[in-house]
């Protein structure tokens, strides 16, 4: 019997318009920018320059900052909620009918899997416009206070690995709860960004309400130290969201940090094995290990440690590498040279420490930015690839003998954004959420987001949460 | 109780005692539900085309048992099915047989007779179906008949009521009954998941059945709703490669009821592919209890051919 | 035979074709099983239409059908649901003419005060939609009780609800009383105002067409006088809301046959169906369930 060999399954990327250049989304209108120079975006996947894009320079920040400012002064801050509401529920449906679009669009330019952008971020990008906007005439039973209030201009600074859906956790709950926004995407994942600027423009928001302005680390630093903005909102990494909370420090600007993480996802003899299989796949394969909340140390019972070595093993040995657009894809490419090149020298570092380093046979493609799914054995707290985040689909596996020691091992961390717990026992899956230092705890899952669910971290994760009702609180005053 | 020959030695001790068997059956591993179903679903978004796809509607045509379980079933009627398994599109020599026609065991004769030479097997349902509601020697009496009448495969129920009541050991008993009756015959056990109810009871009686002597375990009747389902497939394709991890022993698995489209037919080839794995991809080790399916696959593949959607007209009827 | 040539019709002058108003149950229109139906004037006495004239039996297959329908609609995410009622503002903002004409001709009012209260129809569906995905996160609680136990209160829809309608404002008041009666996943049997029917039907109509799911708003147009009691006394209905009752007696009576089977009740109230609505009416047909689980290893 010959073998069931899937044909390559290629979304079309016709259905992207993609512009040779971007100017700076200001106001309503793409401009010009005065004091920076353009730079190129890349599919990861093929190294193919996609589009230019213009770098901000401190006199567009300040453009941008000003046109904010008259917007929320003038039109958003004093809109009714009702309003609001309705611009923001235009937004969301803009955003359903043109979802196949902006999937392939994602793919191109950030390089995940086109099932990804397709089933995970977009319906989430949607749905997170839609929450918030029923949020936006309700603001009073937020839990804020009677009489919420808006801070102002928020800055926001996202990172490259879910650039629209980073967008839409910033932008959805600021929107609705009456501030205006400065955003600016990562420097190497603009183009959904724009592509939102544009839908912004379809649904008739008032100009100046959302700015979206790009640029690398220099023009984030310009926005969120300008002095005219109220609000600032990061998620990145650690280094930087502690650059940003020295850089405010003495000023009223309020600040929402969402930074790194080095997850545990604990697995007990008791699991529902093939669906934790399932679970330490995707908590650490998904979007190809770029999550903040990656389950990146597995944890598992030294009790059933070889069945589910040997269970995971096989497992990845079905996971399809390759073409981001391809619809039978699983992971996709690094996002950039740079993050490919930290993701090989921390796992050389592992290999270095003494641990066990394997992947499955898998081609990698010639062109553009690959990594194997890998996973390394025989690794202690101790190591660095234990300890650091790496940011790629490299998974550290450790052990442990009882719950205790598997919340000691789990809480050893500076981080500690999330955490998994693999049981079929109810009233412990309770205790480790208790005992776990982490924003956010998945019993038996694992990389679940909702609009509705509060997200965020400990420690140095970060501070403030994302999503839900306590989403909105970072963007009111009470 | 008693072992079978198909327990081999490290299982051969789960089966000494109804207590064990208990034991065992209760010790396997959970399924999650939401975590099951969310991976069927995943795996129901794979994107088979061209080559890919031309492949799996010719394997899935020959995993079918194409198959007829109506009161109204007459010789006529099966004959008519007959035709159609051996030569499935009259328009199109190319389009492979399927795999075997499944009738009731009054009508293997008819079957075998008009089978006969074609390598289609005629498998029979026996031991009361759909329900199973009878005495034990009416069970064997009915297996025997149909084994008899020449049927190559039986296709047995389990009773549920003495499962979901935690009698393991009668129906274990009971399908090791049915095995010595049904002799060479290959034996396909139903467990009627839409009875069973969760997935945990799906993975137990996958185990009980396999333990029992069963060649194939099989999802339903047709006649209980909801039938086949593809994370209820995709559990028992996790059963049946764990016992092959644990003996080396394949046995097959058989969805039955609801499938009737070729996309869903490939839904489930994509999961045997990734789940169980390519030596699951043959008719000796899975197949479809279907009807309907075989026109749409037919229409699929027609399609494929000329580029055009051909419409129902130009498939005969059964 | 004679040859006639056909006029030409003037400009303006095109004869309309007029809409049959029927009921709306278990997600299809037809005409009461009494085959009564009754005339619908203006607020100046002219005629406008008949209405289907709803029995008790309509009443009670109402209620069948909003059974029926509670399981499916009660069990889909609030996120869906949320989207489901957002799409009734969606379609209802297409058919603004039809109801504000509708909503003048019945209320007595200029169109542009008729309009203002589509407005106001409309955007309150909106703002019962985003509802849906957080009534949980205000009403529901995490509860610290003394012990190893984790303890939450959730609340759930209590199940098929019978909506006397508001007999005065035809669209914003029975907006008021359908949208958060639903948005939390009960279903509804609703008998509109009696002399004011119209815009209900083509309430209804919205319905049909927004992906509401058949039986999860039902509309008998007639008297509540009629039908209430049947409502009231009714087993298999879990509350009722008697905002359309304008006799205290009658009232009276509909609460304490009510209490047979001990239907959460809404009494009649003056109320301005342009003021905010606050949570009162979305909670009246809530229950809240609290479950306990043990914390350990």
């Amino acid at each position: 019997m010959s073998r069931f060999e899937y044909a390559p399954a290629p979304e079309s990327r016709a259905i992207v318009d993609i512009k040779s250049s971007y100017g700076l989304f200001i106001n309503g209108a793409f401009t010009e920018a005065t004091d920076g120079k353009p730079f190129k975006t890349v599919s990861p996947a093929s190294e193919e320059v996609l589009a230019e894009v213009s770098e901000a320079g401190p006199a567009d920040v300040d453009r941008a900052v000003k046109a904010a400012r008259k917007a929320y002064d003038k039109v958003w801050g004093p809109m009714p909620g009702r309003d609001r509401a309705k611009y923001l529920y235009r937004i969301a449906r803009l955003i359903q009918e043109r979802s196949r679009e902006l999937a392939v669009l994602e793919s191109l330019d950030n390089g995940k899997p086109i099932r990804e952008s397709r089933d995970v971020d977009l319906p989430l990008v949607a749905a997170h416009f839609f929450y918030y906007a029923g949020w936006a005439d309700k603001l009073e039973y937020a839990g804020a206070g009677e009489n919420p209030q808006p801070l102002g201009v928020a800055a926001q600074v996202i990172p490259w690995n879910f650039p629209l859906m980073m967008l839409a956790w910033k932008i959805a709950p600021a929107l609705a709860a009456g501030n205006t926004v400065v955003l600016k995407p990562a420097e190497t994942t603009p183009l959904t960004a724009l592509a939102f600027a544009e839908i912004c423009q379809q649904a008739d928001l008032p100009p100046g309400v959302v700015n979206i302005i790009t640029g690398a680390g220099r023009t984030g630093q310009a926005l969120v130290e300008h002095e005219g903005v109220d609000k600032v909102a990061f998620t990145g990494s650690t280094a930087v969201g502690r650059a940003i909370a020295k850089s405010v420090a003495g000023t009223d600007k309020k600040v929402t940090l969402e930074l790194g993480g080095k997850a545990a996802n604990i697995v007990f003899e008791d699991a529902p094995i093939d669906q934790t299989v399932e679970g330490i796949v995707n908590g650490i394969f998904f979007n190809q290990g770029h999550v903040c909340c990656a389950g990146s140390r597995l944890l598992v019972q030294e009790s059933v440690y070889d069945e589910v070595l040997a269970r995971l093993k096989r497992r990845m040995g079905t996971l399809r590498v390759g073409d981001p657009l391809d619809k039978n894809t699983d992971i996709g490419a690094i996002n950039s040279a740079e993050q490919l090149a930290r993701i090989r020298e921390l796992s050389q570092v592992g290999e270095d420490e003494g641990s066990e380093r394997w992947s499955p046979e898998c081609e990698l493609p010639t062109q553009g930015f690959w990594f194997p799914p890998t996973v390394f054995t025989g690794v202690s707290q101790a190591h660095r690839i234990a300890r650091e985040e790496i940011f790629g689909p490299v998974l550290s596996v450790l052990t442990f003998r009882t719950p205790q020691e598997a919340v000691e091992k789990a809480n050893n961390t500076p981080f500690g954004l999330s955490a998994g717990v693999w049981t079929d026992k109810g009233s412990r899956i309770l205790w480790m959420a208790n005992q776990l230092r982490a924003g956010v705890v998945w019993a038996n899952t694992f990389n679940r987001f909702d609009p509705t669910s509060p997200f965020g971290g400990y420690k140095e994760s970060g501070y403030g949460r994302e999503g839900g009702r306590h989403g909105l609180e970072a963007y009111l005053a009470h | 109780m008693t072992t079978t020959d198909t327990g081999v030695d490290s299982l051969a001790d789960v089966t000494s005692s109804e207590d064990r068997l208990r034991r065992f059956l209760l010790g396997l591993p959970g399924v999650d539900q939401v975590g099951a179903e969310a991976r069927a679903a995943t795996l129901g978004t794979r994107s088979i085309k061209t080559t890919a796809k031309a492949y799996a509607l010719d394997l899935a045509i020959q995993m079918i048992d194409l198959t007829t379980l109506e009161g109204q079933d007459t010789p006529g009627k099966v004959r008519a099915l007959c035709a159609k398994a051996k030569r499935p599109d009259p328009a199109d020599p190319t389009a492979p047989q399927v795999a075997a026609v499944c009738v009731y065991p009054d009508l293997v004769a008819t079957a075998k007779f008009e089978l006969k030479g074609t390598g289609i097997n005629v498998a029979s349902v026996a031991t009361a179906f759909p329900s199973g509601r009878s005495s034990l020697a009416i069970k064997i009496q009915d297996t025997k008949d149909a084994v008899a009448a020449g049927a190559d495969e039986v296709d047995m129920v389990i009773d549920r009521g003495a499962f979901l009541s935690g009698r393991y050991g009668l129906v274990f008993d009971e399908i090791a009954a049915i095995r010595e009756a049904a002799g060479d015959a290959h034996l396909k056990v139903i467990l009627e998941t839409g009875e069973l109810v969760t997935y945990d009871n799906v993975r137990r009686a996958s185990w009980l059945a396999m333990l029992a002597g069963a060649d194939f375990i099989k999802t339903s009747t047709g006649k209980v709703s909801p039938a086949a389902t593809l994370p209820v497939t995709l559990v028992m394709l996790e059963a049946v490669r764990d016992y092959h991890e644990a003996t080396g022993l394949h046995i097959g698995v058989k969805p039955a009821g609801g499938i009737r489209t070729a996309k869903d037919a490939i839904k489930y080839l994509v999961t045997v592919n990734e789940t169980a794995g390519p030596d699951w991809l043959d008719p000796e080790l899975f197949r479809f209890g279907a009807s309907s399916l075989l026109n749409d696959l037919l229409m699929q593949r027609t399609k494929l051919a000329t580029g055009n959607y051909p419409g129902p007209d130009y498939f005969t009827l059964d | 035979m004679v040859w006639r040539p056909t006029l030409p019709t003037k400009d303006g002058a095109r004869l309309d074709v007029r809409k049959t108003y029927k009921l709306y149950g278990g997600g299809a229109f037809p005409r009461s099983e009494s085959g009564r139906s009754y005339v619908v004037n203006d607020a100046k006495g002219k005629f406008l239409a008949n209405a289907s004239q709803a029995s008790r039996k309509d009443a009670r297959d109402a209620v069948v059908a909003a059974r029926k329908a509670f399981g499916g609609w009660s069990a889909r995410t609030a996120y869906n649901r949320g989207q489901v009622l957002y799409r009734i503002a969606e379609v209802m903002e297409g058919r603004h003419e039809q109801f504000s004409a509708e909503v003048a001709a019945s209320e007595g009012l200029s169109i542009g005060k008729a309009r203002a209260l589509v407005d106001a129809s409309i955007d309150r569906w909106v703002w019962y939609a985003g509802w849906a995905d957080k009534l949980a996160q205000v009403v529901g609680s995490s509860n610290p009780v003394a012990g190893p136990y984790f303890d939450f209160s959730l609340p759930e829809a209590t199940g098929v609800v019978a909506l006397l309608a508001p007999q005065d404002s035809s669209l914003l008041g029975l907006t008021s009383v359908i949208a958060p009666a639903i948005v939390s996943g009960n279903t509804a049997v609703v008998v509109t105002s009696f002399e004011r029917p119209l815009p209900a039907v083509t309430l209804g109509e919205v319905m049909a067409t927004s992906d509401v799911p058949g039986g999860v708003v039902n509309i008998l147009t007639g008297s509540a006088s009629e039908i209430g009691p049947w409502l009231a006394a009714h087993l298999d209905v879990n509350a009722i809301d008697l905002a359309g009752v304008t006799d205290h007696e009658e009232a009276t009576a509909l609460e304490a046959a009510a209490a047979e089977n001990l239907k959460r009740v809404r009494r009649p109230a003056d109320e301005d169906w342009t003021e905010s609505p606050g949570l009162s009416r979305l909670t009246q047909y809530l229950e809240l369930k609290t479950v306990w689980h043990p914390i350990g290893i």
